[in-house]
């Protein structure tokens, strides 16, 4: 049960960023970018259909990787609520796209020595692309921060909404608990000393200042999620509940 | 890529070498190195290959054309299973798969260890235009058409072109 629950929990959020990356495309600032963030959609939403197909063979009860996309409600979804926030402005999208990767690239580092082989497939495979996203979302946070006053702006404010969600990655919930027992995937905390020491590298460069402590949002990991939720599952699960089956 | 150890499986590698990649049209499966292992019993066949990215959607695509094919050539039983593990590499595209991009005009992937590293603002990046031939190239994005590809521009004949970034 905690195998499912952690598959799922890293599609649902794979596939969430997948989702809010992608309403970028045709509205990137410049093509290249576009281009960019949509070509990490891509590569989100793969990763995802791994984790979700194999949450599938494991539940072993007719389901596939599109009913768990498609076809579960917002209090199934384990995703952190990082990734259902609306995408707010470019900068916005860019500091939480650095949030997750650097946070993707230390757990999927580990993952890759999970004891569990499928798991540790997906992650050695997956790596190689979130390495490309880290660098690209580190370059920008610096060139944003380190901007015009404009970016430095607009960086700060994304900064202040963005951070009371980064604590939700490293506080573990019970099915990520029993999972580490086992040494199947890191505890989450184990984490947090590194992504913290990166993202002051990285902000230091960017002339941005870590926050201090403040308040942390957590429960998506366990279905509580924000109202953001709703509307972008609506969107994205319109078509497959309004015309079940439908391929093309 | 891998030599086939099994006479029996002799035609289904020929087979294969005739399919092509549907995003560059001038690789073969078997140039882009993704076939991993082919299997003949009588008229069965399992088919073994690997994603180049997680999120490539050429993958299924390519699953159908290799059991259509199979299927065309007389085997019955055709299966196409994808394994995620080893992780593909472009470390695995022939020496002719990367004559032919370079000749499509795609600067084929560097080897692992001269690119491979991740420093930021890394954009000199020695990549050869496969135009003109001239290392005098700049990067213009990290990320291009496909997943696998990254945009460059040459300096000196002033084309664009895609770089077929290692992996
Ligand atoms: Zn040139």
């Amino acid at each position: 049960m905690s195998l499912l629950n952690y598959s799922l929990s890293l599609a649902d959020s794979t596939l969430l960023l997948g989702q809010r990356n992608s309403e970028w495309c045709g509205h990137g600032p410049v093509l290249e970018q576009d281009i960019a963030i949509t070509n990490i959609s891509l590569d989100l939403i793969g990763q995802a259909r791994n984790f979700y197909q194999y949450a599938a063979i494991i539940r072993n009860d007719g389901s596939t990787e599109d009913t768990l996309a498609y076809l579960r409600d917002a209090r199934e979804f384990r995703n952190l609520l990082l990734v259902e926030l609306p995408n707010g402005d470019w900068g916005s999208t860019i500091l939480r796209q650095f949030f997750f990767s650097n946070y993707q690239h230390l757990l999927y580092t580990k993952l890759q020595q999970s004891n569990d082989e499928q798991l540790a497939a997906i992650a050695a495979k997956a790596l190689k692309e979130v390495t490309y996203h880290l660098r690209w979302s580190s370059e920008w946070v610096i060139r944003l921060g380190d901007g015009t006053a404009e970016s430095h702006r607009r960086m700060n404010d994304a900064l202040q909404e963005l951070w009371p969600y980064t604590g939700e990655m490293f506080i573990p919930v019970p099915f990520e608990k029993e999972i580490a027992n086992k040494q199947t995937a890191p505890d989450p905390g184990s984490l947090k000393d590194a992504w913290m020491e990166k993202t002051a590298e990285i902000f230091h460069a960017a002339t941005l200042d870590l926050p201090g402590n403040v308040f942390m949002h957590t429960g998506g990991k366990e279905g509580n999620h924000t109202e953001h939720i709703g509307f972008v599952l609506a969107e994205m699960q319109f078509l497959q509940r309004a015309y079940p089956g439908a391929e093309w | 890529m891998i030599y086939p150890v099994d006479i029996s499986t002799q035609p289904v590698w020929t087979i294969l070498s005739n399919i092509m990649d549907p995003e560059v049209p001038v690789l073969s499966i078997l140039d882009l190195g993704i076939v991993r292992k082919v299997t003949v019993n009588d008229d069965d066949v399992e088919v073994v290959i690997t994603p180049t990215y997680t999120g490539c959607p050429a993958m299924d695509m390519i699953s159908a054309s290799v059991r259509m094919e199979l299927l065309a050539a007389g085997y019955k039983n055709v299966s196409v299973l994808q394994v995620l593990s080893p992780a593909w590499t472009t470390e695995w595209m022939s020496e002719q798969g990367k004559k032919k991009l370079k000749e499509y005009g795609i600067a084929p992937p560097n080897p692992l260890q001269q690119v491979c590293h991740h420093d930021l603002f890394m954009n000199d990046e020695a990549i050869q235009c496969p135009h003109c031939e001239s290392w005098h190239t700049r990067l213009i994005s990290e990320f291009g058409s496909t997943a696998c590809k990254s945009l460059y521009q040459c300096k000196d004949c002033q084309e664009p072109f895609d770089y077929f970034k290692c992996h």
